[in-house]
This record gives structure tokens, sequence and C-alpha cells, in this order.
């Protein structure tokens, strides 16, 4: 054995390393769990270098910007550029300033106007491996931020918290291969499924050749994804034509259009309505205006009173013959003696319970008793 | 045997050099592969193709022609990188400790201070990470990626040129040869 592993020494080694990371993998898809350790070990090791050299930037963005600029004047003439670069240095940092205050102020009129509660946060880094599209954000489980939570910005969805360390998260945005989103389109109410592709762009499945969408349509969340509200923008329609197992429909996601520095994690998100369309859908088509929202009391008082039979189900019915069954044998569920005999013909139903004020009669049991078999 | 296949075999198998490094060669250049990773695409998204924490493991691969520090070296630094993505720990982790332990044993037969083999090594090694990447969100995870060749032999191209400068500078590093 000895010289077996003396004489393969390498072979052994990687498969040593290769079977012990396959384990580490097998963990975690089998357990659905994380090792916590190594990741908070990496993450608290590099998002405060991260972070200092966010701040670095943020403090002396305006003046890189600027020298970097004044390079390329200092090319085509150098006496322009004294007097051209400190104007343009100016211009930029004020011009970036003027952007980070209008940026903030949307996001906070926004964060206002929403129903959902939310958290604003800043992008410190990015994911790694090439092409990734996972941002880092400087808040994390000590602001409250759980994984799982939406990521919105005032254009549109961003993406999906997916790790939530103590003082950062990861958030995955919309456009990374595998992430998801349930959207409605706005003017002719088509249902998909938003997927990223890894590109800027992603993709809307399962529309129906049959369904009606036109270049330009915006799609909004439909909130059945239970990670994103309803009625927040997605994007819109770039490309839509038919194929195989449905239309081809490629969206722009609206919430990265202006660039990844700001977004808004949704703490406790509340589902709105979608707006309605400037122009009405297509004449082609005929489309219902949405019904109207069911009242509160209503379902609240078929939930309370099954004996409508108006919220029951099949189940529920079956439930109460059986009970009415052993009330008119006169025996005890779950108390020993006697045994209920199911093939008998149940009492007849109570009637529903009237107020005495009303003096009304009450109802007959075949009334009562919508399922009767 | 020609002139360029006796310049890409160095001469001969016997002469292989091993190069040496501080132990600080070893933390820093990966870490800032890493950072790099992590920050620079935020402002120039036309970055992200860089895969600089592979080219570093390949790097360190070929330099020391040990399999098992190449397997080791590649093995840290893709669980770093696991550790900062979205990924579970060991698809880079897995992937890496391949790439490295093939790249040093492919050093023990070549030159690798040959500029062109330098490419030509970056290159299939950037193709073979991200088709091993690939095959194992598939088969291991069962993820619907899509592996796009064209842009995967692009960005294999544009990694490979951003590599011969890359080495130039780590190769720097070097204490001795033995």
């Amino acid at each position: 054995m000895e010289t077996f592993l003396s004489r393969y020494r390498n072979l052994s080694v990687l498969l040593l390393l290769v079977v012990a990371q396959l384990l580490l993998l097998a963990y975690q898809v089998k357990a659905r769990d994380d090792v916590p350790l190594i990741r908070v070990w990496a993450v608290s090791a590099v998002t405060p270098l991260a972070r200092g050299i966010e701040s670095i930037r943020g403090g002396t963005g305006g003046f890189f910007q600027g020298y970097l600029f004044l390079h390329d004047v200092q090319v085509e003439n150098i006496l322009l550029k004294r007097e051209m670069g400190a104007l343009k240095l100016r211009n930029r940092f004020l011009a970036a300033e003027l952007a980070m205050a209008d940026r903030a102020k949307a996001l906070d009129e926004f964060r206002a106007k929403t129903p959902s509660k939310t958290l604003p946060a800043r992008v410190i880094g990015t994911g790694t491996g090439a092409n990734s599209r996972v941002v880092f954000i400087d808040r994390g489980s000590t602001d409250g931020v759980k994984r799982g939570m939406a990521a919105i910005a005032p254009e549109g969805i961003v993406g999906k918290v997916v790790a939530a360390y103590r003082m950062s998260s990861l958030v995955q945005l919309i456009t990374e291969q595998g992430s998801v989103a349930g959207v409605v389109s706005q003017k002719n109410k088509v249902r998909g499924t938003l997927k990223g592709v890894g590109a800027n762009t992603c993709v809307v499945e399962y529309v129906q050749n049959e369904d009606k969408l036109e270049p330009g349509e915006w799609f909004f969340t439909s909130g059945a994804d239970r990670v994103f509200p309803r009625g927040l923008p997605v994007g819109q329609v770039k490309m839509v034509r038919e194929g195989r197992g449905g239309k081809e429909v490629v969206v722009e996601p609206s919430g990265l259009w202006t660039g990844m520095e700001e977004m808004l994690i949704v703490l406790d998100g509340v589902h709105g309505l979608v707006p309605p369309p400037d122009e009405p859908a297509s004449r082609e088509v005929s489309i219902l205006p949405a019904p109207p929202p069911e009242t509160p009391a209503a379902s609240e008082l078929d939930a309370a009173s099954p004996d409508s039979g108006a919220a029951m189900t099949d189940a529920d019915r079956l439930k109460e013959r059986y009970q009415r069954v052993v009330e008119g044998q006169g025996v005890h569920l779950g108390v020993k003696g006697a045994i209920a005999d199911f093939n008998r013909a149940p009492a007849p139903a109570r009637p529903p319970a009237v107020p005495a004020a009303t003096g009304a009669a009450p109802a007959p049991a075949g009334k009562v008793e919508p399922g009767k078999r | 045997m020609t002139g360029m296949s006796e310049r890409l075999m160095g001469g001969g198998l016997g002469n292989t050099k091993i190069s040496k490094f501080r132990p600080v060669a070893y933390i820093v250049p990966p870490l800032v592969a890493i950072l790099f990773q992590v920050y620079v695409p935020r402002f120039a998204s036309y970055l992200s193709y860089l895969e600089l924490p592979l080219l570093v493991t390949v790097y360190f691969a070929l330099m020391r022609r040990q399999p098992v520090a190449g397997a080791v070296i590649g093995c840290a630094i893709g669980l770093v990188q696991d550790a900062l993505s979205q990924h579970p720990l060991g698809m880079q982790g897995i992937v890496k400790t391949l790439v490295g332990y093939f790249a040093a044993s492919i050093s023990m037969r070549f030159d690798v201070e040959n500029v062109a083999l330098r490419f030509v090594l970056s290159f299939f090694f950037f193709v073979f990470h991200q088709f091993f990447l690939w095959v194992l969100a598939r088969g291991l995870l069962g993820q619907s990626m899509d592996l796009q060749v064209p842009q995967t032999i692009i960005f294999a191209f544009l990694n490979a040129v951003v590599a011969i400068p890359l080495f130039l500078v780590l190769d720097r590093l070097k204490t001795e040869e033995l």
C-alpha cells in the first residue's frame, strides 16, 4: 500500500483533493445547506478591502477621472490641457455629484412611494468567475437582509439576495444564468417566466405562440415567484418571434439600465398592481377588464361558514357527512367503545344558525348540503 | 527534431527547471487576482471576461512543475473563488485543482518560458476550465447552463493575450531556479 501511494503520489493527491471537494459539493446539494465557515472567512477577508477601495474611490473618484482625462488632452495640446483639464475635472466632479444626488433622490422618492418596506444598499464589488453577474452590497444580516429577498431599483427589478453575511450580501442579478422571476405583460396580460441567460438581456419562457405580445411592451412582476412583489417593472420586450415550443421573447431589464450603484432590498414585500397601459391592448385580441377584487368581508364570511357550501371542498363535505354519521349513532370519536357504521345514512343536517330576532324558518337539509351523495 | 519543437521541448525532456518563489508570492498575486475580479468589473464591465485567478493558477502550476503543488494551489484559489460566488463550494475548486494538476504535468515536458507555448496553454486551459465548469454544473448540480462556444473561444483568446504580460510580471517574483 505504501509503495502504491509513493509510486502514484501525484495521482493520489489529485484524487484526494477532487474526492474531498466532491463530498463537500454533495453535502451542500443534499443538505441544501451551505458551508458558512469558508464563505465567511473569504467574504470577511475580501469585502473590507473592497469597502476600503470603494471609500477611497468615492472620495477621489472625480480627481482620478479628471486626471486620466487630463492625460488624453495633453497629447492633443499642452497649453489647452491645463485650462480644459481643470474645467473638465470640475465639470466631471460636479456631474458625478449631481448624478449621485439624483440617483439618491430618485431612490428616496421611489422608496417613499413603494408600499414595501425596503432598505437602501450600495454595490461594493462583483462576484468572482468570468462574466459573473452577481454583486456584493454593503448591507448584511445585521441590517435585516436575508437570503431570498428581492433587490429592486426605481427603474425595475435588479436581482435576488443569494447569500447574506454579517456586513455584506451577495445579490444575483436578474441577468445571471439561472435566475428567474414570474412576469406578466402590461398590455396583453401575457404571463411567463423571466430567465437570465448570462447576457445583458433576459428571455421570457412559457409564452404560447397564440399569445399577443408586441416589441416595446412592458413586463411587470406577477408576484408568482414569491420573491418579487407584484407590479414592479421588469423591462421592455426587445424581440419577439414564434418558436417551436412557444414564443421566443427577449426582454431588456430596466433595473440595470442606469448602472449598478445603489439598490433597494425588499425587507417586507407588499404586492402592488400592474399599472394600466398608456394605450389599450391590441384590437386583434379581446381582453376583458380585470375582475373586481374580492372584498375581504366576503372571503372571511365564506371561510367562517362552511355550511353555506360556497367555499366547501369535497373533503369538507365528506368530513361533515362523517360527523353527522357519528353524531346520529351517538358515537364519540377517539373514545374507546362503540364503532360508528359509516355505511349508514347520516342524520339530517343541522339548519344553519339564524339570528333569533329575524324569526326566519331554518332552511331544509337538502338545500344546506349541496354535495348530497 | 526540428528547431521549433526543440525550442518548445526546452532542448530535451531532462531540461526542466523548477522555479522557486517566496511564500508571500503564493498569497499576494492570487489575492490581487481575486480582488480584481471582485472590484474591477464593477466599473469596467468589459473586463469581466478576465479570469485572472485561473491565469495565476496556470502560471504557478507551470513554473513549479510539480503536479501536487499545482493541484493544491488550484484547489485553494478555486475554493476562495467559490466562497465569493453564488455557486456551491467546490465547483471552481475541483476545476482549478484539475487545471493546476494538468498544467504542472504538461510543464514537465515543455519549455514553459516560451511565450507562444504560454499563449497556447492559457488558451487551452481557459477552454478546459469553462468546459469542466459546465460539465459540473449540468452533471452534478443539474443546472441548465449553456456552454456558449463562440463566446468561450473569444474569451479564451483574450485571456491568453493577457496571460503573456501577466506571466512576465509574475516571472519577476521568482527567487531561484533549480
